[in-house]
């Protein structure tokens, strides 16, 4: 950690305290949803920027906790017990997924999780005494902690902030232990890694399992913030723009998703003047960073500081904050 | 029995038109590892480049369809090559895959903001005359879309395989470097793949769109059944594609008329994850050295 | 940093759409990307067209109007927070959402303010709830339902039934609305056939309909799989009668099926071809505008528009809640209202009730089987 690392980070989160104050409803539940898909695609990061592997069911395990905090707190059961079964489950689901499909190649974890997110509709759709099908589920309540209930908006995004601050914090602390630097290894160099004894599938294995639990702490957040789920929330469709979100931020650098997710909900947002046009200028604008910066933004950012400051030791410095 | 040959006869016609897309997809797979997820939309935009022809310039349908197809090879083929995959190339698969996700919704968005979002009625190019056989309904339109793609899908085969080029492209997409030690011009084989690409695409559009409409959304289930039918074949087959395609068209009736026709969607996913598991080069695939 | 995007973006919206010295602001939600945009299109062109007429005669209190619009993308989070949008923005009613999906959600917020909200959805679900500020400007199809079904039983004496249904929120609604009815009329559903959203090929679901006894089919899906549906019915030769609703005969679909749409019957709370002139000349005056023919969600739009200058004119100022108060048990003459075009009125629940018709198609237009007296 570099010297200016923790002022940095203690002026972000106050930004992040003093966002929502003074602003409308709309932007706080913009904030809010920002929150949590960060907490989503920073799972997914760990699987995709760490681990090497892409998996297209992240809103898919996003909906496996939604759905379980949803019939929990529905049936009387506190939230974070709830959460907790919710990031459990998509750990779960995550190893029994991942098994099989990392033990016959590797770019099969893709299809698998294709596959899975889409027959995870269909079951969602389907099973309708369950998951009230189609029609979806209504009336979650907010959950009240201590006495103190998260009902206002401003309350629910002080309550998402935290879930938030406690993802990053736990991700920073996976990243930094002997386990997950051992990422960094892999991901440089898969053949020297192995034969210093790395264990390539278990560590895939785990990393995906974990990013998917990160995808069902996301999903049991979602359920209290929209207060209504229904299957097409967490279609295919979602999991592609989740991956967009990683990518285009800069998939593994730790920043990128929270980035990324911020330019794929507000970026739209902010060329809503252009009308109808605004879905191309914003494709346009995905495919010409790809061409650019295969790095997503935060590539982009180092390219341009290098442009500006040619010197050796500042760049490293940058990489090394952004980069971990 | 005539309600089985009904569903075969329907399967084969609709998987037809998935082969078409799915021997594209791996074409360029096999050429520049290119996962094209805005397949799909290859497929839906042609049907409206004939459409602007016929009635935005009023030329006749033939016309039309030449004019699309002209401008599919300039716009999916080289366009796409050299803007998108040829820069991205050295970077790896992912930022690949985002960039055609994106080129997907591009396509979309702009097929639905200037031409329209609700469906088209399309011209169709064969009789629509329905013929009972053995009890089963069974048009002239069907038969000619499965005949126009076997054929279009044949003489790919023959030309791959029977030309100088074909073999050159294969050589190309099966070891660059030694193909380029060879002397083949390695780039020029990769944009003649992605050039066929387009002319497959462009084909399915004109057979598809009579019967699916015209419209811009078209692409995203066909792109999902391209996908699955290419797995479910073999990655890195012609023909693999083409068996993959055929399935899918004939596993989906059958299993909406006699399992489920809630969980019809699930079939082919089901065959696709059994695929991964026990046969992961697909049914006709050859196992591939490279990790990608 | 998000701050400051966040600032940005809201000056950049704000600048987008800032409404030139207009005091009162509507709130158009709708469906323009996603599954929904031809739907919402035509809604919002509908509420837009409404709207202009009404500023060109003087607006509202005397007051222009100005329609702020907002994409739901047909997904019901963006909605529920496009609502939340349009409130912060200071509406003091709204239009829309069509997708019954996205009401259901985002009228919790418009209950919320106790802002009244029209929307063009038909899901029973939807004044069901107790939801004091929610309108419909179409009827449910807990309501249109029985008006057909009972044509269906008393005129064409059906016995046995089939039912095609696309399996989404959309479908189900019409879909148990319809097995219920049949349910208390004694007539059994012989086969159930539900498809997929945007399902292009109907061959299996055509072909176990064909094979079943059932007298007629109920058809429910929306306009573009309507048309395939009727393609591939004519292909295996269905000679059964193809029912539904203003989604299997509407202009789309006879457009898109051409001869295929011929024969298909169904039952339309709005349609173009209907015989009143006052519709006829809101339809010509839509396709003058945007080139286009206007369906039901164009005419529901317009309506809803001139529903809001009327009762807000009749409440005196523009009270949100005072408004819905109002519409409760409000009935509305085309005669003294000229803008609503059909006599309408509104329930305790929001629901409304309109006269229909029962219409056939023939040689590519609706005629009109028989007009069906409101319920």
């Amino acid at each position: 950690m570099t010297r200016y690392q923790p002022i940095l980070i203690a002026l972000g989160i106050a930004a992040l305290l003093v966002a929502p104050i003074g602003q409308g409803n709309y932007i706080i539940y913009t904030l809010c949803s920002w929150l949590l898909f960060s907490i989503a695609a920073m799972g997914l990061n760990l699987t995709l920027g760490y681990a090497g592997q892409v998996s297209l069911a992240q809103a898919g395990f996003m909906g496996i906790g939604a759905y379980i905090t949803a019939l929990m707190t529905l049936n009387g059961i506190h939230w974070s017990v709830a959460a907790l079964i919710s990031i459990l489950s998509s750990f779960a689901v995550g190893l029994l997924l991942g098994y099989p499909a990392l033990r016959v190649q590797h770019h099969f974890l893709a299809f698998v999780t294709l596959a899975f997110n889409t027959l995870l509709f269909l079951v969602l759709r389907n099973e309708e005494e369950i998951t009230g099908g189609s029609f979806g589920l209504v009336g979650m309540e907010r959950p009240t902690f201590f006495g103190i209930s998260t009902d206002s908006n401003l309350a629910f995004y002080y309550f998402s902030l935290v879930c938030f601050l406690l993802a990053a914090a736990a991700m920073w602390w996976i990243l930094r232990s002997p386990w997950g630097r051992a990422f960094k290894a892999l991901r440089e160099n898969p053949i020297r890694a192995e034969s210093l004894g790395l264990k390539i599938r278990r560590q895939t294995l785990l990393a995906f399992a974990i990013g998917s639990a990160f995808g069902g702490l996301a999903g049991a957040l979602q359920t209290p913030l929209v207060q209504f789920i229904e299957p097409s929330s967490f279609a295919l469709i979602h999991s592609l723009k989740l991956l967009l979100m990683v990518v285009v931020g800069g998939s593994g650098f730790f920043f990128g998703p929270m980035l990324g997710a911020a330019v794929v909900i507000l970026l739209p947002e902010m060329l809503r003047f252009t009308e109808g046009y605004y879905l191309i200028i914003y494709s346009a604008l995905v495919i010409v960073l790809m061409v650019y910066s295969p790095n997503g933004l935060i590539g982009l950012g180092q390219k341009l500081a290098e442009k500006i400051k040619p010197r050796q030791e500042a760049r490293r410095d940058l990489k090394q904050g952004v980069q971990l | 029995m005539a309600e089985l040959i009904q569903i075969l006869v329907s399967g084969l016609a609709a998987g037809s038109i998935y082969a078409l897309a799915a021997v594209g997809f791996t074409l360029l797979w096999q050429a520049s590892q290119t996962i094209n997820f805005a397949q799909g939309e290859f497929v839906m935009l042609p049907a409206f480049f004939v459409l602007i022809g016929m009635t935005v310039l009023g030329l006749p349908m033939w016309t039309s369809i030449l004019l699309a197809l002209v401008l599919s090879l300039l716009i999916l083929g080289v366009a796409f090559k050299r803007l998108i995959v040829e820069p991205m190339l050295p970077h790896g698969t992912l930022p690949l895959v985002i960039a055609t996700i994106a080129l997907g919704l591009l396509l979309k968005e702009s097929v639905k903001e200037f031409y329209g979002a609700t469906a088209q009625p399309f011209p169709a190019i064969f009789p629509q005359t329905v013929y009972n056989v053995a009890g089963a309904s069974v048009s002239v339109q069907d038969i000619c879309n499965l005949v126009v793609s076997m054929l279009a899908i044949g003489g790919l085969q023959l030309f791959l395989n029977r030309t100088r080029t074909g073999r050159c492209m294969q050589a190309s997409a099966q070891n660059p470097a030694v193909a380029e030690i060879l002397g083949v011009n390695v780039k020029r084989m990769v944009l003649y793949t992605f050039l066929i690409n387009a002319a497959l695409a462009t084909i399915a559009s004109v057979l598809i769109s009579p019967i699916y409409l015209a419209k811009f959304s078209n692409g995203e289930t066909l792109g999902l059944v391209a996908f699955i039918a290419a797995i479910v074949g073999g990655f890195n087959q012609i023909r693999g594609a083409l068996v993959g395609g055929l399935l899918i068209g004939v596993i989906d009736n059958l299993s909406a008329v006699y399992i489920s026709a809630q969980y019809r969607a699930a079939m082919p996913l089901l065959l696709l994850i059994a695929i991964i598991l026990l046969r992961p080069q697909g049914l006709l695939g050859t196992p591939e050295g490279r990790t990608v | 940093m998000i701050r400051r995007l966040l600032s940005t973006a809201a000056l950049v919206m704000a600048l987008g759409v800032a409404p030139a010295l207009a005091e009162l602001k509507i709130g158009s939600i709708i469906e323009l990307s996603g599954a929904g945009a031809a739907a919402g299109t035509n809604f919002r062109d509908g509420v837009k067209m409404g709207f202009e007429e009404i500023n060109a005669q003087g607006g509202i209190l005397k007051e222009q109007v100005s329609v702020l619009e907002y994409d739901s993308q047909t997904d019901p989070q963006v909605s529920r927070a496009m609502v939340q949008k349009a409130i912060d923005d200071g509406v003091y009613a709204i239009t829309g959402t069509v997708f019954s999906s996205s009401t259901v959600v985002n009228m919790l917020v418009a209950k919320q303010y106790g802002i009244p909200q029209f929307t063009g959805s038909e899901a029973p679900s939807i004044t069901a709830k107790g939801n004091p500020y929610i309108f419909r400007t179409a009827f449910g199809s807990q309501k249109g339902v029985p008006k057909m079904v009972k044509y269906m039983v008393d005129n064409m004496g059906v016995k046995k039934v089939g039912v095609a249904w696309a399996n989404t929120e959309f479908g189900k609604g019409g879909h148990q609305a319809f097995v219920a009815e049949m349910e208390k009329a004694g007539i059994p559903i012989v086969i159930d056939v539900p498809a997929e959203q945007a399902q292009a090929d109907f061959s299996a679901d055509v072909l176990k309909l064909k094979n079943s006894d059932a007298d007629a089919i109920f058809v429910y899906f929306t306009e573009e799989e309507s048309a395939r549906f009727l393609r591939e019915a004519r292909k295996q030769g269905i000679d059964k009668p193809l029912i539904g609703e203003t989604t299997l005969i509407g202009h789309k679909v006879i457009e898109l099926a051409g001869d295929a749409a011929n024969g298909a019957m169904g039952h339309v709370g709005l349609t173009p071809d209907a015989n009143i002139p006052a519709l006829t000349e809101m339809v010509e005056r839509f396709k003058t505008k945007y080139n286009y023919t206007p369906d039901h969600n164009a005419i529901k739009g317009y309506t809803a528009a001139w529903t809001l200058k009327y009762v807000t004119e009749m409440v005196g100022s523009p009270d949100s809640k005072a408004i819905a108060e109002k519409l409760h048990g409000l009935t509305l003459k085309a005669s003294e209202y000229p803008g609503v075009l059909m006599d309408v009125s509104w329930d305790e629940t929001g629901e409304m009730s309109r006269e229909s018709f029962f219409v056939k198609v023939e040689n590519g237009k609706q005629v009109v089987q028989a007009i069906l007296p409101p319920n």
